[in-house]
């Protein structure tokens, strides 16, 4: 990530969008082939919505995975973490911390420990 | 030279078995989706190379994936299930209201005419086409919707120990309007006008675990089977009891005859022979194992009440495995094979309808499913 990278970039329709670097579990990473972190443009204020949003716009086939498609709420069994903190149980429509929203950090996507 | 590829379903990912018309030297391909429950894997009968599997998980939830070329590449299509309008309540195990809520698909079923056209049965139980090779689903919602005689039937549905599912499609294959379904614990029903409106055939069926046992709704049927030539014969493996109807489900007669115990999961029909049925007996709905820890295959080739059991080259002690309900199928060669995959990770296979069995492979992970395609 270089600082070029970090700045705000124009979107389509105006708006200002950010670089975000999110980070998924690996049975996603296999269905989008992808690596373990995939950069994003989002529009600003980087909210864990807009990531997602953005992500089901990116990899159609990761729609339904990570929010339920009922519910639109995250699945239970996955947790959103950043910056150290964990941001499962915040309002999806919270702005994420700066780290993220700048690309210095990555949104973490993680599948719960449920097995043995 | 014919062949046949087998299209297995496990608890950790898809496998793909396929053999020549001897059926004696097979290949092994696959995990496909390594890590992921697939609960089932059918192939079309128009192109035999369109795949649609139902690849599920507790944590990322349901994806649909369709191969285009016999299972070698695949691609994950919609995965979108929305219940129509309000999706209501059912009873859950208390019998208390409970809300329906989409959880996974069990069953994909492939239409005889149009390989684009294909139906899942899901859980909490319904039925959704799609018509576009998978890529988006709609729910034929008068199985448990308005307009229907089964409005009133659904919030009586109850979930079975495996969930609230839509586990068994049969398509009739002389009359593109009419089809059956079953659903665990709810029992079987059809429809004559393609899906919009659909009757509980339940008549004759009896529950002994029921308040009512001979209610029109909450039977837990485990599996329907149907030969192509005859579609208004039908066989059930129910909970207990194996049962047959000659009139397209509008009454039951049991013919579970001498078979050591009725309780079981699967049931087929012989390829060229209506009147020939296996089921693999299961010791009780506690001891989900063959009685006797003996793997036996129970073959009628009278449509029922006299059964033989089949155990030449199935272990004949210290097996405790379960078959489950959609992981027998058979093939369409000549002298017709039978498969069937246990929760112990083996796929038999018998390419003498029955006399003798092999396994296929003894060490998949549990395997949930057991589809066969006969290829030319």
């Amino acid at each position: 990530m270089t600082d070029e990278d970090a700045q705000p970039a124009k979107t389509g329709k105006g708006g200002s969008a950010q670089l975000i670097r999110v980070v998924l579990p690996q049975h996603l990473r296999t269905l989008a082939q992808v690596a373990a972190e995939v950069s994003l443009e989002v529009t600003v204020p980087v909210t864990v919505r807009r990531v997602l949003d953005a992500l089901d716009a990116r990899y159609p086939m990761l729609r339904g995975t990570i929010r339920d498609y009922g519910t639109g709420q995250r699945r239970p069994f996955l947790r959103f973490f950043a910056c150290e903190e964990d941001l499962s149980h915040e309002s999806m429509d919270a702005e994420l911390p700066r780290a993220v929203a700048e690309g210095k950090e990555p949104l973490l996507i993680i599948g719960a420990i449920a097995g043995g | 030279m014919s062949s046949v590829r087998v299209l297995v379903g496990t608890k950790k990912g898809a496998f793909v078995l396929s053999a020549d018309g001897t059926r004696k030297d097979w290949q092994v391909s696959g995990p496909f989706f390594a890590g992921w429950e697939i609960y089932h894997v059918k192939g079309s009968a128009v192109d035999p190379n369109r795949l649609y599997a139902s690849q599920s998980s507790g944590w990322f939830g349901q994806i649909i994936q369709r191969s285009d070329d016999g299972g070698a590449t695949w691609a994950p299509v919609g995965n979108k299930f929305a219940y129509e309008g309000v999706p209501g309540t059912h009873q859950w195990y208390d019998g208390t209201s409970h809300p329906w809520e989409f959880k996974r698909v069990w069953h994909l079923e492939p239409s005889l005419t149009d390989a684009d056209t294909v139906f899942a049965g899901v859980e909490d139980a319904a039925l959704f086409k799609s018509t576009d090779g998978g890529n988006s689903w709609h729910e034929l919602a008068g199985l448990r919707g308005e307009g229907s005689g089964c409005s009133t039937l659904a919030p009586k549905w109850q979930p079975g120990a495996g969930g609230m599912c839509l586990h068994t499609i049969l398509l009739d294959p002389g009359n593109a309007d009419r089809m059956y379904i079953a659903i665990s614990a709810a029992g079987a029903f059809r429809t004559d006008d393609a899906g919009v409106n659909w009757k509980p055939i339940n008549k004759g069926l009896v529950s002994g675990m029921m308040p009512d046992p001979a209610a029109e709704v909450g039977h837990c049927v485990h599996h329907v089977a149907m030969h192509p030539s005859r579609p208004d014969v039908l066989f059930m493996q129910k909970h207990w009891d194996v049962m047959r109807s000659d009139n397209a489900g509008d009454s039951w007669q049991e013919v579970s005859g001498n078979l050591p115990t009725d309780f079981g999961f699967a049931i087929d029909v012989h390829a060229h022979e209506p009147e020939t049925l296996y089921v693999v007996p299961i010791k009780s709905d506690s001891e989900h194992f063959p009685p006797e820890g003996k793997l036996r295959v129970y073959r009628s080739r009278s449509g029922g009440n006299e059964w033989e059991g089949l155990t030449k080259g199935l272990p004949q002690k210290d097996c405790y495995v379960n078959v489950l309900r959609d992981a027998m199928a058979v093939d369409t060669l000549d002298e017709c094979g039978v498969y069937f995959g246990t929760t112990g990770g083996q796929v038999y296979a018998s390419p003498d309808a029955g006399e003798s069995w092999a396994p296929i492979v003894r060490d998949l992970p549990a395997v949930l499913s057991v589809e066969v395609q006969t290829l030319a």
